[in-house]
């Protein structure tokens, strides 16, 4: 580039006379057109308007002109940049419509073929439903407890108020261990966990003790011998079963809806007194007495969904907490008893059998 | 159970009908499970008929008998295929007209060359009983009578689930005390009124003597004593169908009474051969040797914790469970001895326990029946024995221990204070009345009540209160929420189980829950070594099958026999994962019992707990078939060893614990395809993933070159990084560079990884291996393996002579450690 002329020097600069930047223009406008797609125009952009190019380079030398000859050629030059700046937009919407209307679409894919490579996995729903009802306990404040499958029979049975020989112990139908004297039994309920809990954490506890539980009973489309529970425990001052029917309303509600109601009715567990067990109202036919005929329920209009009560003072005394200060409240259903009625499961068996596309149908949550 | 409402109603005047009889029962906490009809399906009135003539048809395959039947009103020609009747025998007949179980209607028809004129019932046929054997013979009854009656035809029966604290309502008289209680009606209690029915024993005659040796064994013991009983007495036929609508069967009058008394009060009696007893009747543990044939002709060997009745030849009956052989009544039995007793409810549920027996006598003692009810039950049994057998009284003979009476201090603040509702004083006081408590109030809210004596289960305040608030009914309760301390949320450890588990799933495999049990076979199929320890595990004394009567100790084959069951539904194409407890070792014996009474300290608790065995959890893997499946990006990928080590290496990174891929040598797996995981920096196995060894593949029928993982998950998530640290990181440029080598064929990767990294340092930001080559460009038993690498320098671009050195170091080292050659 040539120096800036100061001393106002004469100088001839023929890269700039009307006839060269005629030249540039006339050579960038011919480029452009020749341009076919926008590769092709970006490689006369950077020939005939970049940096390097005769126009700017012309351009420069427009400092090398004395004062008096740099507006004419100032404005020469910027015309014929502004002429050039024009026809380059206008060539570049024209090739952009051009790839668009025709290349992009000669590219044109059916998108409806399958994509799935990889099949989708699932996890089994007794374990979503499990962590499904967690979470609303989480909700309120609860804790998840948790206990070993094979259990003492102490805290399986004694603790809980089940004495030996007791037709209530009998009635479990336990799975015994090594010896029916070893003192170890598979948990026939997921309770064991609540004696754990009240030994091992501090008062007040709100618990809730999801898990799989064992009874002798033959696999059938409403039995399986391996199964879950999930159970619930609270021990604080002041608790009532008014407290109890509540947190079980609520519980019933987030789980299958808000115009469902629950139902006590007298019962007895060793471990809770009183005790009672807990009915659903049908979620079908919301316990419409007309509806004989409503499958979920049988006509009932009420469903068996678990059992609850007040903790029994022998089993706080058990545990060395005093019932005189404290009270507490448990409550059990079993998951594959709510996941039938939940999700409509009419067989048990496929909940054990493993056949993925059983679960494939939940994915990943229950 | 099962009880006829009419004889509920019988005690408890009430107008309501079945239904709303279960309905108010459901509320009090008794469990009616069902309503059932006798004779369900007859409509149309059944009538006696006496059999006036028999005319056997001896011409057909087989025998046919033309009957005339008086009916009171006619005589009918019937054709009947049965035989055990007799000319002069009362029998049920069906008029044309009627309609039995089945719809069957019975009109008249020409059959065996005669126009049978209506039908001679069995039991089953008019939905008695199963009992085909023959005609219903009918005694004491008239032609012409109405049968349905005298069959209980359309009597509704309530079949009831009593809970085992409920000993009481195992019995008529139970039941409707509840029923009075619930519709506010007078109960007419049926243990107030028999003893004066008996009357007093006929002078000159002397009951049979009775002793308790143990009083631990029987706290009360009544034998009374009926002479001149006629064995021939038929059993009148409103018992026979009460009996059968309770489903019991009617055996003799003596035994039937025995049984009708049961039902109507809860109380178990047993009526002995007087003559076939020697000496007084005793109630004893039985001792070391001796044995009893029982009533079901099983000869039982006698353990000392046995209660047992004796005479002075030796045990005559298992208390309260079960009557011996020897003693039994039978068609000549004219003398009786009724027994009645109160056992305790251990004593009997050990003698059921020990012998595997559960009667209805057994069940009722197990849970509790009322102390006073043993004399009042006898006589009334003795006056029904007397009343339809005749014969005369000749006394009881009874001992008892000093009864202790319960006594519960009661709070009557204590209903509001647990129910979370107001139930005033008043109110409980009412409902200690309905129950049939006694009471003494020693201040405005202080009662100290007695329980009625067949409430055995009412022993401490809470129990009373259950009583309270179910009577004024649990539907009251209003609902109300606690607020729990605010909560910390799930744990790590559970936030880490949902995470594996999306994560698997979100990776194409599903997860399944198979049944914890395992068994030799099993582990014979896994190929486990004698000695494995995998072995020992916790044995069931019940299994549900004798082929697996282990706690697994190994998720894996159950994880396969799922696998098998897929691919034989035409999945071949599986990925599963299971998360599961493993049972390792054996029951350590010799555990503390604290018992119940206070809490077990610290120490005591932990020292409780050796007993059981390690339960880890596990993580399994199996997967078989294609990973990818065909499609129009072309052929299906299979699953190979390489995805079950990822399957393993992907939860590690998940969970921030850094693993290293050894070679293995599980036998479950291909010898040469096996890895060991272990854990990084340690010599921790924490398990095996690889392809499966051929053997087991075959033994589960599973497509070839199946692969499997399995690791300790409990060791994996106790060394889960909890919070992540964010990372300094430069943005110099990336400096890449490829580096082959070649090792000897059997060099693991993973050595020369690691060589690489450790002589890249920090400035080799990541390490990747793209290629593995063998054949005829390097020596033999020789493989070349390609590296990418990316360097970085730390805040600044690295020059070319940092890359040269770094480049140098990495060569020299693989040279020198791993001896590789670059390539």
């Amino acid at each position: 580039m040539s120096a800036p002329n100061k001393s106002f020097d004469p100088k001839q600069v023929s890269a700039l006379n009307a006839d060269s930047v005629d030249k540039m223009v006339a050579d960038a406008l011919a480029a452009f057109n020749h341009a076919t797609d926008l590769d092709s125009l970006k490689a006369a952009r950077l020939e005939h308007f970049g940096d390097r190019s005769p126009i700017s380079l012309a351009n420069r030398e427009i400092g090398a002109l004395p004062p008096a000859a740099k507006a004419e050629v100032g404005k020469r030059i910027g015309e014929a940049k502004t002429r050039i700046k024009e026809v380059l937009e206008t060539r570049e919407i024209e090739l952009t419509q051009i790839r668009d209307n025709e290349v992009l679409l000669g590219e044109k894919v059916d998108v409806s073929v399958p994509v799935d490579r990889v099949k989708r996995g699932a996890r089994h729903p007794l374990t979503t439903l499990m962590e499904r009802l967690c979470d609303v306990f989480i909700a309120m404040g609860y804790e998840i407890a948790e206990g070993p499958e094979l259990e003492l029979e102490w805290a399986n049975f004694d603790a809980l108020n089940f004495p030996k020989d007791h037709p209530a112990r009998l009635m479990q139908d336990t799975f015994f261990v090594e010896s029916p004297d070893s003192g170890v039994v598979l948990r026939t309920h997921t309770s064991p966990i609540q004696v754990r809990a009240m030994l091992e954490r501090a008062l007040p506890i709100y618990v809730v003790a999801p898990g799989r539980v064992f009874r002798t009973d033959e696999l059938d489309a409403t039995h399986t011998p391996v199964f879950h529970q999930i159970e619930g425990l609270a021990v604080d001052k002041g608790l009532t079963m008014a407290d109890l029917r509540g947190t079980l309303n609520h519980l019933a509600q987030v789980m299958f809806g808000p115009e469902i109601d629950i139902r006590w009715r007298p019962s007895f567990f060793p471990f809770t007194e009183p005790s009672a067990e807990v009915d659903l109202k049908c979620f079908v036919c919301l316990g419409d007495p007309d509806s004989t005929g409503c499958r979920a329920c049988g006509g009932e209009g009420w469903i068996e969904w678990g059992g609850c009560g007040m903790v029994n003072p022998k089993v706080l005394r058990a545990v060395g907490i005093d019932p005189d200060v404290y009270s507490g409240f448990a409550f059990g259903m079993g998951i594959e008893r709510t996941l039938m009625f939940r999700s409509g499961v009419s067989d048990m068996r496929d909940m054990v059998e493993g056949d993925i596309r059983f679960t494939a149908a939940f994915g990943l949550e229950a | 159970m099962k009880l006829p409402v009419s004889w509920i109603k019988e005690f408890a005047p009430v107008q309501a009908n079945a239904r709303e009889i279960a309905a108010a029962l459901i509320n009090a906490g008794l469990e009616v499970e069902g309503i059932e009809t006798v004779g369900a399906g007859v409509s149309g009135t059944l009538v006696i008929g006496r059999v006036v003539e028999i005319e056997e048809l001896a011409e057909f395959k087989k025998p046919i008998r033309w009957c005339q039947v008086d009916i009171g009103t006619q005589i009918r020609g019937i054709v009947c295929g049965a035989t055990n009747f007799a000319v002069g025998d009362h029998v049920v007949v069906a008029e044309p007209g009627v309609t039995l179980p089945g719809d069957f209607t019975i009109t008249s028809r020409e059959t065996y060359g005669h126009v049978s004129d209506g039908m001679i019932c069995s039991e089953r046929e008019i939905g008695l009983g199963q009992d085909h054997a023959g005609i219903l013979v009918l005694d004491g009854v008239k032609p012409g009578q109405d049968a349905n009656d005298l069959l209980g035809i359309g009597e509704e029966v309530l079949d009831i689930a009593v809970t085992p604290d409920r000993g009481y309502a195992l019995s008529v008289r139970g039941v409707a005390r509840e029923v009075a209680t619930a519709f506010g009606v007078e109960f007419r209690d049926p243990a107030l009124n028999w003893e004066p029915d008996l009357g007093a024993p006929e002078s000159g005659l002397e009951p049979r003597d009775c002793i308790i040796e143990d009083f631990s064994a029987c706290e009360l013991l009544t034998l009374r004593t009926v002479l001149g009983f006629n064995p021939d007495a038929p059993t009148p036929r409103y018992m026979v169908a009460r009996l059968q609508a309770c489903g019991i069967r009617s055996i003799s009058l003596a035994v039937d009474v025995t049984n009708y008394v049961m039902l109507e009060l809860g109380q178990p009696t047993h009526a002995f051969d007087l003559e076939k007893i020697r000496g007084p009747v005793r109630v004893r543990r039985a001792n070391v040797g001796e044995s009893l044939e029982t009533l079901d002709h099983v000869v039982r060997n006698l353990s000392p914790l046995d209660s047992i009745i004796a005479d002075s030849s030796g045990p005559i009956g298992l208390a309260g469970t079960m009557g011996g052989l020897t003693t039994e009544i039978d068609a000549t039995t004219t003398s009786i001895a009724l027994e009645a007793a109160f056992f305790p409810a251990s004593t009997v549920a050990g003698n059921s326990r020990r012998h595997k027996i559960s009667s209805e006598a057994s069940r009722r003692f197990e849970r509790g029946i009322d102390r006073e009810l043993a004399p009042i039950a006898s006589a009334r049994a003795c006056a029904l024995l007397i009343a339809h057998g005749g014969g005369s009284y000749a006394g009881m003979c009874a001992v008892e221990s000093p009864m202790s009476d319960s006594i519960i201090e009661f709070d009557l603040d204590l209903p509001t204070r647990t129910a979370g509702m107001v139930i005033d004083h008043q109110t409980v006081i009412e409902k200690l009345d309905a129950i049939g408590a006694t009471y003494v109030r020693t201040s405005p809210d202080i009662c100290i009540v007695n329980p009625p004596s067949w409430r055995p289960d009412l022993t401490q305040p809470a129990d009373l209160v259950e009583e309270v608030v179910r009577l004024v009914g649990y539907e009251k309760l209003p609902s109300t929420l606690p607020s729990a301390p605010a909560g910390r949320g799930l744990t790590h450890e559970q936030r880490l189980r949902r995470r594996i588990g999306n994560l698997l799933a979100g990776r194409g495999m599903h997860e399944i829950r198979a049944y914890p049990f395992i068994g030799v076979s099993d582990f014979d199929a896994m190929r486990f070594p004698e000695n494995d320890l995998r072995r020992e595990t916790p044995t069931l004394v019940n299994p549900l099958s004798d082929l697996a009567p282990q706690m697994r100790s190994t998720l894996l084959p159950g994880m396969l026999s799922i696998a098998a069951r897929n691919v034989g539904r035409g999945e071949n194409d599986l990925a599963l994962f299971e998360i599961g407890s493993v049972f390792l070792g054996g029951v350590v014996k010799g555990g503390l019992d604290p018992g119940v009474d206070s809490r077990p300290s610290e120490s005591v608790w932990e020292q409780m707990q050796v007993v059981l065995p390690a339960q880890p959890e596990h993580l399994g893997v199996v997967i078989t078939g294609a990973i990818e499946s065909v499609g129009v990006w072309g052929n299906p990928r299979a699953a190979t060893w390489r995805d079950s080590i990822d399957a393993v290496l992907v939860v590690a990174d998940e969970l921030g614990v850094d693993l290293e891929v050894h070679t293995g040598n599980d036998p479950s797996f291909h010898p040469g395809r096996c890895a060991e995981i272990v854990l990084k920096g340690t010599s921790e196995v924490v398990g095996s993933a690889g392809e499966l060894h051929p053997a087991v593949i075959e033994h589960w029928n599973l497509p070839r070159r199946s692969c499997a993982a399995e690791v300790d998950l409990s060791v994996l998530l106790a060394s889960a990084v909890n919070s992540s640290i964010a990372p300094a990181f430069s943005n110099s440029p990336v400096a890449k560079e490829d580096l082959a080598f070649v090792v000897t064929r059997d060099r693991p990767v993973a050595e020369v990884e690691a060589c690489i990294r450790a002589a890249g340092g920090e400035l080799l930001e990541s390490i990747r291996l793209f290629d593995v080559y063998e054949g005829d460009q390097i020596p033999e038993s020789h493989k070349s393996l390609a590296f990418a690498l990316r360097f970085r320098g730390e805040g600044q671009t690295l020059a070319p002579q940092e890359l040269q050195d770094l480049r140098n170091q990495i060569i020299t080292a693989v040279s020198e450690r791993v001896g590789g050659t670059l390539r």
